[in-house]
């Protein structure tokens, strides 16, 4: 109701505008204000993925919301199931995410009930583009997971109607970090815990490397049986694994040129200077 | 004077002062008139704090212009951003909570207020009303519930929030004393109705000291089953 609310809004006042010849007060030039002209900015930047593999899908997100340089929510849930093999994240504003995925939920549902079977991924990503048409600068992306009889398929649908299929998909601000993860260790044959190790190693990636990432990573595992969500994993414990390996390694090269220095100084007073 | 978005370049920071020439403004329908809000939820009370500063540019239109308003019972909104439009949003909201009242023969409760506030907050997609909104009250099984939002709907609970021009000043302190984030080795023992009320001081007159369009007085609501009571604290006037 609140989408056709909306558009029928927008024609109203074009309408308006067009039968005055006077700019009115509030004339089309206010009803749609750009992201410029607003003295606010809504929440935006993320990095959520999604990847196929033999075991069904794997969908991630980080749980960061933020809104030009301050973090409106650090706990903020991006994943979210549409019905028991169908998971959509969504990247965007916040408001906009919560309105698709609940108009998306409810068309599934009345389909449905209506033709007394579920609406494969391919209508899904169908519906959803023909419904976001006319919101065309609202810039909200999506990416279903759909993991059902049909085998797992993951789709990326954009509000400018752009439907993607593939095997490796993610968006928002961090993509091109976790990308360039999922590119290095995606094969097909991969064992649930490599596809899990791998989507958390792109995500905690992308949030180390984009500031509107951050915070907690989310998992969810779709297979024919249906999606299990894996439990909020803060990436700060991560983080400090990996400087704890760093360190070890240090360490271990010191003791490595320390030895080579002593082996060299055998050989009369002629040492090199090397870096590490 | 009028600070539209004008006066911020594309970084977000305001742009240096000097003469260019003469300048054509264009009308804004919006305002930044300041404020502060606080709403903090216990395990069976709720506590929604603003402050009453109302501001616009370099001067001070009222110094009694509390941003709290209690909707029902067990519900209290508290609204920061451009005045009109809070004034207007919460007309609209009294409104439909008549209509409900009368339709269904009972009080919304604080989640169903939530859920209502953020499509009303949606319907206006592409003219935003430009208000920062936390709802502070009791759920249904009678614990602290609050609910806030951004200027076009997107909602989520919580247990504690602020919002408004001194948000990004208190909400590290609120994630520090009553989320114990940034902690190691700390008691974490649930928050009673006395320690969140000193909390909430102690957080507005720091406020006060550093943000200029927090002052003058502070409101704090205090939700329990016993109902709504409300408590008045001097701030810094200058």
């Amino acid at each position: 109701k609140t989408c056709i609310y909306t558009h029928k809004q927008k024609h109203f006042t074009h309408f308006c505008s067009r039968k005055n010849r006077v700019p009115t007060l509030f004339s089309s030039t206010f009803s749609s204000l750009s992201p410029h002209q607003q003295p606010f900015q809504l929440s935006h930047g993320t990095t959520t993925l999604g990847f196929i593999f033999q075991d069904g899908v794997i969908a991630a997100a980080d749980t960061r919301a933020s809104c030009k340089g301050l973090i409106c929510c650090p706990t903020s849930q991006k994943i979210m199931p549409i019905h028991s093999h169908l998971v959509v994240n969504t990247s965007g504003s916040g408001a906009d995410c919560m309105l698709w995925e609940r108009i998306l939920t409810r068309e599934m549902r009345l389909y449905q009930l209506r033709h007394r079977k579920r609406l494969s991924i391919n209508g899904a990503a169908k519906l959803l583009s023909m419904m976001l048409h006319p919101f065309k600068d609202q810039n909200t992306k999506n990416v279903l997971s759909f993991g059902g009889r049909s085998g797992p398929r993951v789709c990326y649908v954009c509000s400018d109607g752009l439907q993607l299929k593939g095997e490796i998909i993610s968006v928002g601000s961090g993509s091109p970090y976790a990308y360039a993860v999922l590119d290095d260790g995606w094969r097909w044959g991969m064992t649930v815990d490599e596809a899990v190790a791998l989507a958390r190693e792109a995500v905690f990636r992308a949030t180390h490397w984009d500031a509107y990432s951050g915070n907690n990573v989310d998992l969810f595992h779709i297979t024919a049986h249906g999606w299990r969500r894996r439990d909020r994993e803060d990436l700060k414990e991560e983080y400090y694994r990996e400087r704890e390996r760093k360190r070890k390694k240090i360490k271990e090269r010191e003791k490595e040129r320390q030895k080579r220095e002593g082996d060299e100084l055998g050989e009369g007073d002629i040492y090199s200077v090397h870096c590490g | 004077m009028m600070i539209s978005a004008r006066a911020y370049g594309d970084n977000g920071k305001m742009k240096e002062y000097h003469y260019t020439g003469p300048v054509e403004h264009k009308f804004s329908p919006y305002a930044f008139n300041g404020g502060t809000v606080l709403a903090v939820a216990g395990e069976d009370f709720a506590l929604v704090a603003s402050d009453t500063r109302l501001s616009e540019g370099y001067s001070i239109h009222s110094r009694d212009s509390p941003k709290c308003y209690k909707l029902t019972d067990t519900t209290v909104i508290g609204c920061s951003g451009f005045h009109g439009d809070c004034l207007t949003l919460t007309k609209i909201i009294e409104a439909r909570l008549k209509m409900y009242k009368h339709s269904n023969n009972k009080s919304m409760t604080s989640g169903a207020i939530a859920a209502m506030l953020s499509t009303i907050l949606y319907g206006k997609r592409f003219f935003p009303y430009y208000v920062y909104n936390i709802i502070g009250g009791l759920d249904e099984e009678g614990r602290g519930a609050v609910y806030s939002f951004d200027p076009v709907g997107s909602y989520q609970r919580d247990t504690y929030k602020a919002g408004g021009s001194a948000s990004a000043m208190l909400q590290p302190l609120l994630d520090n004393q009553i989320g114990f984030k940034n902690m190691e080795n700390v008691e974490q023992l649930p928050l009673t109705l006395e320690k969140a009320v000193q909390l909430v001081k102690d957080v507005f007159i720091s406020a006060a000291e550093r943000d200029v369009y927090t002052g003058d007085a502070l409101k704090i609501c205090i939700i329990t089953k016993e109902g709504i009571r409300e408590e008045i604290v001097p701030l810094r006037k200058d």
